[in-house]
């Protein structure tokens, strides 16, 4: 066993057992932490698989601002309330089962494929460099940087466009006092 | 270097996992967590097609999706909490007025 495919099984592992962490939990707050586990996990398998920008985005945004919010919004409502009731649906053990099948069917289709997709390896090391200018770039931060301003301004624009809604609406659904009903 | 097929079998399993997390919880804080977790699943595919076909557009991809994302757990959450004001519970079963 070559150590990247080591550390992949060590960082698989992490991110399963966070993710299932995540659906097991009776609390929101063990649970937020679980899927904090799962993405620092995923970060680790992005830098196995030589995205190295975007495991630093991944920490940033997902375990950095994205679960503040989760924590942040656990703190505001009031859920210790309802520890005494069932946490799952009635329908659990059907979705677990449909899970299992779903995994089952795909599971087998990559079995079919994988020799086929093994067969479409590519060097790495274009992950660094600049395919229209045929620039070599310091590396993967500033490869995507070029691609990122360069052939895909626009929706980069659009993006920010689309953050900026969300913000604007997260502050309306916020502020809104709406009348109870029932 | 670790074959594509390691990353494509973890990453659906990611995706199931996440997919079963929204049909059992009732708590709709744990359900956007799952979706996060979905998201990331795809993440990880892109991630790792991007590395085995030497094309960065699949990194780029995962920039948006990572956007969406946080935009997506922003509004979520705003709606949790307007649920929470007007059902004083984050429970699903008790937003069940459209049910027929």
């Amino acid at each position: 066993m070559t150590p990247a495919l080591f550390l992949f099984w060590v960082l698989a592992a992490v991110v399963v057992i966070g993710a299932v962490g995540v659906i097991v939990m009776r609390q929101p707050v063990h649970s937020a932490l679980f899927l904090l586990l799962s993405f620092v996990g995923v970060a680790g398998l992005f830098v196995l698989a030589s995205a190295e920008f975007l495991a630093a985005v991944q920490i940033l945004v997902y375990a950095g601002g994205i679960m503040v919010l989760f924590l942040f919004t656990i703190m505001l409502v009031n859920v210790r309330r309802q520890a005494t009731e069932s946490f799952l649906h009635r329908q659990a053990a059907v979705a677990v089962l449909f899970g299992l099948v779903f995994y089952a069917i795909v599971g087998g289709l990559l079995v079919g494929e994988a020799k086929k997709l093994a067969s479409v390896a590519a060097d790495p090391a274009n992950l660094a460099t600049v395919a229209a200018a045929g620039v070599r770039v310091a590396g993967n931060s500033q490869a995507v940087g070029w691609a990122l301003y360069r052939e895909y301004f626009l929706p980069f624009e659009v993006a920010s466009v689309f953050l900026l809604v969300a913000m604007i609406g997260a502050v309306v659904l916020g502020k809104r006092t709406m009348e109870k009903v029932d | 270097m670790v074959p594509l097929t390691h990353y494509l079998a973890l990453s659906f399993l990611l995706f199931v996992l996440g997919v079963v997390g929204v049909l059992v919880r009732r708590n709709l804080l744990t359900v956007l967590m799952s979706i996060e977790l979905m998201l990331n699943a795809v993440n990880l595919n892109l991630v790792a097609f991007s590395r085995q076909l030497g094309d960065l557009n699949g990194q780029i991809f995962t920039v948006f999706v990572i956007a969406v994302a946080a935009g997506e757990a922003a509004i979520g959450l705003a709606i949790l909490i307007s649920l929470y004001r007007l059902k004083g519970s984050v429970n699903l079963d008790d937003a069940a007025e459209m049910k027929g």
